[in-house]
């Protein structure tokens, strides 16, 4: 075990190894070894992200869900609402035409009636001009006696 | 090696080839222990050379093989299998070391996995090696680099290189010097301090290495001993459960010295108030 040259040919090959491994051996596996790290951290946080995001989206579908089940109840609500609405003022018209209806037909009625009075005042007339003629037996003139006549058949 | 004795097949498997200029003036390669020492500094282990360099090779190809492909989205496996290691060794930096600095972590990854490669080596059954290398006319062949203190030095005293540098660079020349001589016991103890901070931090480059070197070898000697020493039609018997041992112990030891060099460029780093 005597020392000599093979010392220094030792170190100096120790220090290429070294700048060798320096220079072209840690800097790629390094990095590869940095970019992957990165990527893994990367995929873990959009992992995180994406589940945070499906949660709101379930809470926001949720919420979705019950906002329309309470639109429904509220349409339902309206709906019936409306219809009670439209059968009562229905119902107000149809009074109101009802009502209509009844009067006029009264006053049809009631005209009607004047009419049948008018005429069966005047057949009355007639009548009691013909009574009275055949009671007097003899022809009246009816000119001088129009006059006569008329206020007879008014006053009926 | 047949026919030899066990202290013969012991030594010869724990001596690197080493190539020197010996002592007749002539350049070429040790052929014993003796000789090898003779040759001195200027001299160099051919075979932990070459099989740490090997092993380096192997490690920048390999890994430069997943990174240069690196994909985000669609990894191919040997791609997840280099980010394992990766992200272990990020890990424990991440953990060990407070400081800002770009180098500690592929330094660490480094460290790691090619100590873990040249502790590999030592599970190669002990024979195949040298005994090819012996066919080709090489006499020696030690194929694990951590078992040469060369090879566990050169990575220690590295770090303590950059220790001391980032050393004083965080804390200026003074603050080094502060910390040397008036830790742990303050100023009125200067000499004391002095040898005591002086002592460990010379100690940390030293234990690193000898740690990694007295496990490899004893790990490595124990494999040698087992084939020396018993039978051949025996040898599984503690071969095999020393070997499952050993891929604990070899990515233990890799771990160990990984670890201590992210926890000693820390303190490096640490500013003391």
């Amino acid at each position: 075990m005597n020392m000599n040259l093979t010392l220094l040919g030792q170190a100096i090959s120790f220090a290429i190894f070294v700048w060798f491994c320096m220079r072209y051996v840690w800097p790629p596996i390094i990095a590869a070894l940095e970019a992957r790290e990165a990527e893994i951290a990367d995929g873990l946080a959009s992992a995180e992200k994406g589940r945070h995001e499906l949660a709101n989206a379930e809470k926001h579908v949720a919420d979705i869900l019950s906002e329309g089940k309470n639109k429904a109840q509220d349409f339902v609500l309206q709906g019936q609402k409306r219809r009670d609405e439209i059968l009562e003022k229905a119902k107000a018209e149809a009074m109101e035409e009802k009502a209509k209806i009844l009067a006029s037909a009264t006053t049809e009625a009631e005209q009607e009636r004047n009419q049948m009075l008018e005429v069966l005042r005047k057949q009355v007339g007639g009548l009691a001009l013909q009574g009275a003629e055949q009671i007097l037996m003899r022809e009246v003139d009816e000119q001088s006696h129009r006059d006569v006549l008329d206020k007879l058949s008014s006053s009926l | 090696m047949a026919g030899s004795s066990p202290a013969e097949y012991i030594s010869h498997h724990i001596q690197n080839l080493t190539y020197g200029r010996t002592l007749d003036g002539s350049w070429g390669f040790a052929h014993s222990a003796q000789e090898a020492a003779q040759m001195g500094f200027v001299s160099i282990n051919v075979d932990t050379m070459f099989w740490s360099l090997l092993t380096g090779i192997i490690f920048c190809v390999l890994f430069r093989k997943a990174s240069a492909s690196a994909s985000v989205a669609d990894p191919s496996k040997w791609q997840l299998c280099v980010e394992l290691v990766v992200e272990m060794v990020w890990g424990s930096v991440k953990d060990a070391f407070t400081g800002k600095n770009a180098l500690i972590a592929p330094l660490s990854l480094t460290i790691f996995v090619w100590i873990f490669l040249m502790n590999l080596m030592d599970l190669v059954p002990v024979d195949f090696v040298p005994y090819a290398s012996q066919l080709a006319g090489l006499s020696h062949m030690k194929i694990v680099p951590t078992t040469d203190v060369n090879a566990t030095f050169g990575m220690s005293l590295s770090i303590f290189a950059l220790m001391i540098y980032y050393g004083i660079k965080m804390k200026g020349l003074g603050g080094f010097a502060g910390e040397l001589a008036f830790h742990p016991f303050g100023k009125a103890f200067l000499p004391v301090n002095l040898v005591l901070e002086t002592v460990s931090l010379i100690a940390k480059p030293l234990s690193l290495s000898l740690r990694l070197f007295g496990n490899m070898f004893a790990g490595e000697l124990v494999f040698v001993l087992i084939a020396a020493l018993v039978p051949f039609y025996l040898q599984f018997v503690l071969a095999v459960p020393w070997a499952i041992f050993h891929i604990l112990v070899i990515t233990l030891q890799a771990y160990i010295f990984m670890m201590l060099t992210i926890v000693y460029l820390g303190q490096a780093h640490e500013v003391h108030h």
